[in-house]
């Protein structure tokens, strides 16, 4: 089994600019990944499948990550030009202050896939890749056509993560059902407060009903006025 | 079997385009097609699960599963809540394994801290793990009998084992099918001799089980007449889709990750990995009978040489229990397939992400690639022979 490195000198070898970027594992697990240049990942992806020495024919698992945008707080230093009183006479002196600036890292989805090889008998080999940001440029090139098995899976990190995968031959949501509207697994995601809501021709039975029930009320109330 | 007509479409070179998508098959003549929904309260589904069936006459045209019936958002769950939170909830994903699900997310756990589990710990997740093998096999096999029309007595054969089991299971860890035994680095309570005993028991009286299971299934004629040649799966599809478990070797691949990885103690037994040759229906149920038996092979050898010693790594936390930075994924050879756990730190108690990867619905994938151009009948068979538990598709 080759190393996470040497599989990265591998795949630019076969693939000229692939952009492979290795990220190291700090975890005792030491399973290293590498990041995939979404514009390459379908020409790597079919080398790593037909490559004899790592024959990863079989890619097991899918998973979706979400980073959102992250509020990062750094002190800077500040030259600024303050006007003081130095011994009764007012001067423009320099002065170097630290300050707290904070400053927005944009936030991505992140899809990992974890290969092994079935003819080889080793793995895992770790891949990555992100998109742009979190709202409009979403997309990523689809494994399905390569890997059978991403289908479901990536249909689910569509469904739950609003991954939109490019080339998937049949991309629906998976567990939510259509018509639904946000992504669950997202970091920010608000549950609404009634989301089993669903029209229902019962809607206009419950409203008559209501409305008698009210109609009623009236009645009784004035009934009991009467009494009185 | 598959008719003349269709089979083809079946024999598509591992070159060509688009080779491992379902074919879209066309109707005889202007046929008009009968879309049928099975399910999602259907007896076959085991559970609430539907397959939009599209029909000409009785044969199946196209296929498309439709799941979330039973989504509770499992992974969303799991990261607000600590790790050993979410140990009782792995129970609910296949609640018929609940002893590999805890496994599978305690190797995880164990990847991710780089904790070790002593020796007799490992003893009992194995003798615990084909435990719970065993009696998976035994009712798939009771189901799968069950949906060929047999109701209810073929299966009460198997479930009668499968309480033996149980009732281990409920001496040891207190319930019969949520167990929520073992823990990070160990396990929760120690086996007495006397429940070692009664296990010995148990398994003494296995052999005898599947001899009898077999005389009455194996050579039956209506059982071969139903099974052989339905449902094939070609071994490059199989890899290809991601299938694992007894399904993959079914179809002649040989991958077990408990030889594979040789996770806990695996390499210490000697046992042999069965494979099919036709990947049919047949073939599947083979594989289940003969892992069986081998599972009872290490439960010999298992139960033989259990050591003494801690059954917790000493070292472990329990409380303030916070993993370094990183990510691990662990798997095992869960009785239905690749069970594997993602899990990402950021050094809080509570996991960042935690994602299962769950066999039955990978194995789902090619359910219209084994169904096209086959009758009715045999899509509740084929569907039975993938042996799925909803709760793990779902999630």
């Amino acid at each position: 089994m080759k190393t996470a490195e040497e599989i990265k000198s591998a795949i630019e070898a076969a693939v000229p600019g692939a952009g492979v970027v290795l990220i190291p594992n700090t975890s005792p697990s030491a399973q290293h990944s590498l990041r995939l240049d979404p514009a390459h990942a379908v020409e790597v992806a079919k080398f790593l499948r037909d490559d004899a020495d790592l024959a990863l024919d079989f890619l097991s698992n899918v998973t979706g990550v979400d980073w959102p945008d992250k509020e990062i707080t750094e002190k800077v230093k500040v030259t600024r030009t303050v006007s003081k009183t130095v011994d009764g006479v007012e001067q423009q002196v320099e002065e170097t202050v630290e300050e707290p600036r904070k400053h927005i890292q944009p936030g991505c989805l992140e899809v990992v896939y974890h290969l092994f090889s079935m003819a080889k008998k080793h793995g895992p080999v770790i891949l990555r890749m992100r998109t742009v940001n979190r709202t409009d440029q979403v997309e990523l090139p689809s494994f399905t056509p390569i890997w059978r098995s991403a289908e479901f899976q990536e249909r689910e990190i569509f469904d739950l993560y609003g991954v939109v995968f490019t080339g998937h031959p049949d991309l629906r949501r998976l567990l939510m059902w259509e018509g639904f509207k946000d992504h669950p697994m997202r970091r920010d995601y608000v549950d609404p407060d009634d989301y089993e809501y669903e029209p229902t021709p019962h809607d206009s039975v419950l409203a008559r009903a209501a409305a008698h029930k009210a109609a009623t009320e009236c009645v009784a109330q004035e009934g009991t006025g009467a009494a009185q | 079997m598959t008719t003349p007509a269709t089979s083809s479409a079946f024999l598509r070179e591992k070159n060509e385009e688009g080779w491992n998508r379902p074919p879209i098959m066309e109707p005889d003549g202007e046929a008009e097609l009968l879309e049928v929904a099975m399910g999602p309260h259907h007896p076959s589904t085991h559970g609430v699960f539907r397959m939009d069936v599209a029909l000409d006459g009785e044969r199946v045209i196209r296929l498309k599963p439709v799941f979330g019936y039973l989504h509770r958002n499992h992974e969303k769950i799991a990261e607000g809540a600590s790790y050993l939170a979410s140990m009782p909830y792995t129970d609910r994903l296949d609640y018929f394994c609940s002893l590999t699900n805890n496994w599978a997310y305690a190797l995880a756990v164990e990847k991710l801290t780089g904790q070790e589990v002593p020796e007799r710990a490992e003893y009992i997740r194995v003798i615990l793990a084909e435990l719970t093998r065993i009696q998976n096999h035994a009712s798939a096999i009771g189901f799968l009998i069950q949906e060929m029309g047999a109701s209810g007595t073929p299966l009460m054969y198997a479930f009668k084992e499968r309480e033996k089991i149980l009732d281990l299971f409920e001496a040891l860890t207190g319930s019969r099918m949520m167990c929520n035994y073992m823990r990070f680095g160990g396990c929760r309570v120690d086996i007495s001799a006397a429940w070692l005993d009664a296990a010995r028991k148990v398994v003494a009286g296995l052999p005898d089980f599947i001899d009898e299971f077999e005389n009455l299934l194996s050579g039956n004629e209506i059982l071969m007449a139903r099974c052989q040649g339905v449902g094939i799966l070609r071994p490059e599809l199989a890899v290809n889709a991601g299938i694992t478990g007894p399904m993959l070797r079914g179809s002649g691949v040989n991958y077990d990750i408990r030889k594979v990885d040789h996770y806990g103690i695996y390499d210490r037994f000697k046992f042999r990995v069965p494979l099919g040759d036709h990947g049919d229906v047949y073939d599947r149920y083979m594989v289940r009978v003969l892992e069986m038996r081998e599972s009872i092979i290490i439960l010999n050898q298992a139960l033989k040489e259990v050591p003494g010693g801690p059954i917790m790594d000493p070292k472990a936390k329990i409380r303030g229990f916070r993993p370094k930075p990183g990510e691990a994924y662990g798997r095992i050879e869960a009785p239905k397939g690749e069970l594997g756990f993602y899990l990402i730190s950021d050094g809080s108690p509570n996991p960042y992400r935690y994602r299962v990867r769950p066999p039955s619905l990978i194995n789902l994938t090619v359910l219209e690639d084994m169904c096209l151009g086959t009758n009715v009948a045999d899509v509740v068979l084929i569907f039975g022979s993938v042996d799925i538990v909803l709760g793990e598709v779902d999630r």
